[in-house]
């Protein structure tokens, strides 16, 4: 199944990447012959066979609830683009109506 | 100066060990080497000249105090640049993290410093490890030392050249899909991927997280053992740790004997698109395997060719989401204006290369609704027949062998900007990491057509990476012996 431009500029959109004209032009027509490449994997007779997420077979692990030493705010906050009152300052997250 | 760069790691830490050199001045050995060869391999991203000689002081007080010293004392390792250091910047090869100096220590080079080597420096490697050539770096490529026109293999290419180049004895890389086998096989050097889970990726910067493994490079096949040793083992950080007794890899480096094994030929991993001279030094690899008493067998693993494909799915999907976290709020780069939404947008599309913007794509599109069951679902299905065909493979062998890459180095530009060119340099390693298994290259000669360096890639099961250092330090005597020297020692290309 081909992939439009206007696909991919809606994949860019959901990606949080604001590409250029420029560089949608060049990405749409690869992600195209990639994606129809990759659609090999649907040639193999596959019904009932299980999915691998992950190789070592390991389920949930646990370990004991035990106070551990952890980052201090300084630590977390060192490499922070901006900081205010020992906390991340970020841009507005609200837009009003 | 010149003769302590040439030592293995071995000798280096006997040595520093006996007192007959410092660490010190092991350490500024390779700072000169550094100097005088890396403004042309370009290998590494960060030199931690002053840090790395205070760490060798450290090494050498606690000699001189009579304190007992680690397995790598005073021996420098190079660093992939996505392992978390204090007091050194870690960039993953990306722009979204330029001058970033991480808070915590990644599990493995924490036990490096407890084993006493010296973190040298961070090496250059593809944007997030992506890619096969260190092309896809934000701080420009790395060089072949074999051939400066060349890539060195990627995404741990920086690693392989600094080794190739005796700019350290070790280094550390990570393979998510061949990242240390194809940069250790074009550069002429020995790098293993180990079983998946067996060495912790606490402080890895993620790229694929069911599929990334840390693991070493080493000019020799002991050297590599004994860094796979110190780095490895159970890391409760690590939930995907395996809690088992680290495979004895170093005594298997030490005792190469192949009589008795045996060896599978995976002869899907051949033909149409394999270089000539590639395929000539492989199959004289496996009649000297032959040759010393293995028991070799060709068989098919039929769903292999679907391996690329799946992994093109799984990768970049793992990859759109463990990326999310980039997005200019905490840490690294914020630019541009307006909401933060429009903030994350801007500062994603300034700090991200070409080829993470295309997987990150890539990935949200295999896991969008609607498509998730054909793309993303499908190839975790696939993952589970390649697993199928190792199992059904591993039942009558006790190991595999291939070519590590289809072709050797190609050259600086030559696949830079066609995408699918350069993921079929990963043909042959993918399988591994879809698996879990543990592999390795080692060198076995040059291509006629090129002189430049092949390497065998050995297969074994999960938890069995010892057999890699079997078949792979039988290997390594047997050339050494045919040549009368190691094959590193014929490169030219910064003679």
């Amino acid at each position: 199944m081909p992939i439009t431009r206007d696909e991919v500029a809606h994949l860019a959109r959901l990606s949080r990447l604001a590409l250029s004209d420029a560089e949608l032009d060049h990405l749409a027509p690869q992600l195209d012959q990639i994606i129809s490449a990759v659609a090999q994997v649907q040639e193999v007779a596959a019904d009932g066979i299980p999915p691998t997420t992950h190789a070592t077979g390991l389920a949930n692990v646990f370990r004991d609830d035990e106070p551990v030493a952890c980052l201090t705010p300084e630590q977390a906050l060192s490499g922070a683009p901006a900081v205010e009152m020992q906390r991340f300052k970020v841009p507005r997250i609200l837009v009003e109506e | 100066m010149d003769e302590l760069i040439r030592m293995t790691a071995a000798e280096l830490s006997a040595a520093v060990t006996a007192g007959d050199v410092s660490a010190a001045e092991v350490t500024q050995a390779h700072l000169e080497r550094i100097d005088a060869v890396d403004g042309r391999v370009r290998a590494f991203l960060h030199v931690a000249a002053e840090d790395a000689l205070a760490q060798a002081r450290e090494v050498d007080r606690k000699r001189a105090a009579g304190q007992p010293l680690g397995t790598l004392a005073g021996v420098p390792v190079a660093v992939k640049d996505l392992f978390t250091t204090v007091g050194a910047p870690t960039t993953c090869g990306s722009k979204i993290l330029e001058g970033w100096y991480p808070p915590y220590e990644s599990t493995i080079t924490g036990r490096l410093r407890d084993a006493d080597a010296i973190l040298i420096g961070k090496t250059n490697m593809d944007e997030f490890a992506m890619g096969s050539s260190t092309e896809n770096s934000g701080y420009g490529a790395s060089h072949n030392p074999w051939d400066l026109a060349k890539v060195p293999g990627g995404s741990s290419g920086g690693s392989a050249a600094a080794v190739a180049a005796y700019e350290a004895p070790l280094a550390l890389g990570t393979d998510t899909g061949g990242s240390i086998r194809q940069p250790a096989s074009v550069c002429g050097i020995v790098g293993t991927k180990p079983t998946y889970g067996g060495s912790s990726r606490y402080g890895v910067v993620a790229f694929a997280s069911s599929l990334d493994t840390p693991g070493p490079f080493g000019r020799n096949v002991l050297d590599t053992a004994l860094l796979h040793e110190v780095m490895s083992g159970h890391d409760p950080l690590d939930s995907t740790s395996i809690d088992a007794p680290v495979p004895p890899v170093v005594a298997a480096a030490r005792h190469g004997d192949v009589s008795g094994m045996r060896i599978g030929v995976v002869t899907d991993l051949s033909g149409a698109g394999y270089q000539p001279g590639v395929m000539t030094r492989f199959t004289e690899a496996v009649e000297l395997l032959e040759s010393l008493g293995a028991k070799v067998t060709e068989l098919s693993c039929p769903h292999f060719r679907y391996a690329l494909p799946a992994y093109y799915l799984i990768a970049p999907s793992e990859c759109s989401s463990n990326l999310a976290r980039f997005d200019g709020m905490r840490f690294g780069l914020r630019t541009g204006g307006g909401s933060a939404e429009e903030v994350m947008a801007q500062t994603r599309a300034a700090g991200f290369g070409t080829e993470v913007k295309r997987r990150i794509m890539l990935g949200t599109h295999a896991l969008s609704s609607g498509y998730y069951d054909a793309y993303y679902g499908k190839a975790q299905q696939v993952r589970t027949l390649i697993i199928q065909d190792f199992e059904a493979a591993f039942s009558q062998v006790d190991v595999l062998v291939s070519p590590v890459t289809p072709t050797t180095a190609f050259r600086l530009g030559e696949r830079a900007d066609d995408p699918m060119a350069m993921y079929l340099a990963d043909l042959c390693t993918i399988p591994a990491n879809l698996a879990g298994n543990a592999a390795i290259s080692v060198p076995c000669g040059l291509a006629d057509e090129d002189e430049m360096p092949v390497g065998l890639q050995v297969m074994a099961p999960p938890l069995a990476d010892d057999r890699l250092y079997r078949v792979a330090a039988a290997v390594e005597a047997a050339f050494n012996a045919r040549l009368g020297h190691p094959l590193l020692t014929e490169s030219k290309g910064l003679s």
